[in-house]
């Protein structure tokens, strides 16, 4: 019995998810696409809600790792480097026979690679950033969160060498494959563009595991280290916690989820280029992780389904209704208007609503919850890293 | 503004400093005495087009120093990073075309100025959308502070710094909303020839327009600061809150003037940025905002004269960049000098964060 409600709800949500393809094909609800953008977002809410929910360090440039992680499947599955020819278990194949141009590494291989890249750039950039102030170290990451994209766009000539292809980014990025299966399952030797159930359960497989190593991380001791340098670093490091490798921890382990969610956009979307890594994304993700309750995996989740659901259907949905408005008043400007560009003043008035109004999120996390609304039962110091404001 | 302390440099201090140095900051030195041997080296190369370009650096940096002052300013006294002031800055060009046009909200009041309008007109127009644009955007800063900031005075600090955000993103959109996303023109009201004779050197009419424009602001608002009564009252706000309220003053009415100063300063540089490039954009206010916010920490954020000086170093590393460098490299170049003052030397030039004034934390 215990059992059951301990893991009731979750085992239910799994089981739903895992047969949801076959209800979307019954009813022709046609909703794959978005679920699968919803999965990738879902990946990034919770890489970047180790960092800004457990470790309590306000992360602006989440962006970079997902940039990190796209450009590393970009890079090793393309003809981007046409000059050398290189295949390993990958699904592309040149038309004339023989090795294909450019380098081509199986997606499963670069899914760990960009993985791998996202945490080591984490730590790169967080080692000397990690001892400033909480507001500080926002604005730092702000910082690298515009220079890697701008970096990418300027790349396609640094020094005569193409790396990015500049602002036109890299095409035809080869899909994951299971090349070992039968030929009866032949859709999932190579993802097709069309049949998009392999691309669904591979992220969701990804997501799975991505939530199990956050449930684990958040009870393991590092996990407790983190909230604990979030709370009070001084209590902390007295402690014998190292505030500095924790928090390089929780940055690197944030990467390493924004580095695999990139890594599965470059090979879904087949297109890469600089524009698409813009300071935006980096804000749609906090307020995923915001929306949901910072530090609570259910929270961050949920956020991330709202925001999108948002994003795929109620503004469309409002953009029809404030187009019919326009028609029966006859007024061209309404008629017109093109509401979902208008996505981020929705995400701006979210953001300050939020934290006037219940800073904790839709689900909070109990501790954060207490931490935001203290205050007044002893200085507790800043929830978020820093002292309290005076 | 300054203790003055970070000035004391007899040859004895200087040696023990050197000796007491890490090999970091050496190397920083190194690096920065490098950089400055070759820009010199182009300098007596060409130096017209060199001398051109440090005019273009100082005109934009007196521009984002403008900026810069509103973020020193909110940070010296709430210590918040006032994220939304750029897109306020924003908010200014666009209240100053919208002027220069002369329509308000499809309302035509008066023809609209262009360049073909005489020269009185001409001049009118900008000192009557310069007003208009500081008076707007001094409101706006403070209506923000009341609306977002204020019931959050307490919060965590990135709290509000999320808060912040938020309303940046409202305003960018609003910009959006109320210009469309494509990049507007400004009619040219200020001649962009050259005042000097000859082609070597260029100093346009447009660069002596905005110094004249900076320097008396720069000036009023320093007044302002050191010898009226409310800028004495910002001082001792920004120095310990609790403090200045049981001498009487009214803290809550000093945050919101110091917003308006900032939003004042904002709006002139918005009007300034759009007659001096000629466009603006609903986005404009992103990257000189943090153009804005590397100036104020380069200086030593809530230090005023650090500001300044973070500023118009800005605008000149900008321009050089712009020149020696390669225009798609200026924004890289500029926030990485951002990530590096953050890192080695987090106080900044002129040091000392604690204050509009130097002071106790």
């Amino acid at each position: 019995m215990v059992l059951l409600r301990k893991y009731g709800l979750p085992a239910l949500l799994i089981v739903a998810a895992f047969v949801f393809p076959i209800v979307d094909n019954a009813l022709e609800t046609d909703l794959m696409f978005p679920m699968i953008i919803v999965a990738m977002y879902i990946l990034l809410a919770l890489g970047l809600n180790i960092v800004v929910g457990f470790a309590g360090l306000l992360d602006l440039g989440f962006v970079a790792f997902y940039a990190l992680g796209a450009y590393v499947v970009g890079w090793f599955a393309s003809t981007q480097f046409r000059q050398v020819s290189f295949s390993l278990g990958s699904t592309a194949a040149s038309i004339t026979g023989g090795q294909p141009q450019g380098i081509h590494l199986s997606f499963w291989i670069l899914l760990i690679l960009a993985g791998a890249f996202a945490a080591l750039c984490g730590v790169i950039i967080g080692a000397p950033t990690l001892r400033l102030r909480g507001d500080y170290l926002a604005i730092v990451t702000l910082g690298f969160g515009e220079i890697i994209p701008r970096f990418f766009q300027n790349g396609d000539n640094l020094g005569g060498f193409n790396l990015t292809n500049g602002t036109i980014g890299i095409k035809a990025i080869d899909s994951p494959g299971l090349q070992f299966l039968p030929d009866t399952f032949d859709a999932w030797q190579r993802f097709g563009t069309l049949y998009l159930h392999p691309w669904y359960y591979t992220i969701l497989v990804v997501v799975l595991i991505t939530i199990y190593v956050n449930v684990r991380l958040r009870d393991s001791k590092l996990g407790r280290a983190w909230i604990s340098v979030r709370e009070d670093e001084t209590a902390a490091a007295a402690m014998g916690i190292n505030p500095v490798t924790t928090k390089l921890w929780a940055y690197a382990l944030g990467a390493v989820f924004g580095g695999l969610a990139g890594a599965f956009y470059a090979a879904f979307i087949k297109n890469i280029f600089p524009d698409a890594f813009s300071f935006n994304i980096s804000i749609l993700v906090l307020c995923m992780v915001i929306l949901g309750g910072m530090g609570n995996i259910y929270g961050v989740i949920l956020g991330a389904v709202i925001l999108q659901g948002l994003n795929f259907y109620l503004l469309p949905q409002i953009n029809i209704w404030v187009h019919a408005v326009g028609n029966a008043v006859g007024s061209p400007a309404l008629s017109q208007a093109d509401i979902p560009k208008y996505n981020y003043l929705l995400f701006g008035v979210l953001l300050v609503l939020m934290m006037l109004l219940r800073p904790e999120g839709l689900i909070p996390n109990r501790q954060r919850a207490e931490e935001l609304h203290g205050g007044e039962g002893g200085d507790t110091g800043d929830a978020l890293g820093g002292v309290a404001r005076g | 503004m300054t203790t003055g302390e970070a000035t004391k440099t007899r040859s004895g201090a200087l040696i023990q400093s050197i000796r007491s140095s890490t090999w970091g900051s050496r190397i920083a030195v190194a690096l920065i005495a490098v950089l400055l041997v070759l820009l010199l080296v182009q300098a007596v190369r060409e130096p017209g087009q060199f001398l051109s370009q440090l005019v273009i650096g100082i005109t934009n940096g007196a521009i984002i120093a403008l900026i810069a002052l509103g973020y020193t300013l909110v940070y010296g006294i709430i210590e918040l990073i006032n994220f939304a002031h750029g897109d306020n800055f924003m908010i200014g060009s666009f209240v100053g075309l919208t002027v220069l046009a002369g329509t308000f909200f499809g309302l035509g009041l008066f023809s609209p100025i262009t360049d073909d309008s005489g020269a009185l007109l001409k001049i009118l127009g900008v000192i009557i959308a310069m007003v208009v644009a500081m008076v707007a955007c001094g409101l706006l800063g403070v209506g923000i502070e009341r609306v977002a900031y204020k019931p959050l005075r307490n919060s965590p600090r990135l709290a509000v710094l999320i808060t912040a955000i938020g309303m940046s993103f409202i305003l960018q959109n609003l910009g959006l909303v109320w210009k469309g996303p494509a990049q507007v023109p400004f009619p040219e009201l200020i001649s962009g020839s050259n005042i000097l004779p000859g082609d070597s050197v260029v100093f346009r009419w447009k660069d002596l327009f905005v110094i004249l424009v900076t320097i008396p602001l720069l000036i009023a608002l320093s007044y302002f600061i050191s010898n009226t009564k409310q800028g004495k009252a910002m001082r001792a706000v920004a120095q310990d809150k609790e403090a200045a309220a049981m001498v009487g003053i009214n803290v809550n009415r000093t945050i919101s003037i110091t917003f308006l100063l900032g939003g004042i300063l904002a709006g002139a540089s918005g009007v300034m940025y759009g007659l001096f490039n000629g466009i603006t954009v609903f986005n404009v206010g992103f990257q000189q905002g943090l153009y804005a916010f590397t100036a104020a920490v380069l200086g030593g954020i809530g230090n005023l004269t650090g500001a300044v000086v973070g500023g118009f170093l800005i605008g000149i590393i900008g321009s050089m960049a712009d020149q020696y460098i390669g225009v798609r490299w200026t924004a890289i170049v500029i926030f990485a000098v951002l990530i590096m003052v953050l890192v080695f030397r987090p106080t900044g030039l002129l040091g000392d964060r604690s204050a509009v004034q130097g002071g106790g934390e």
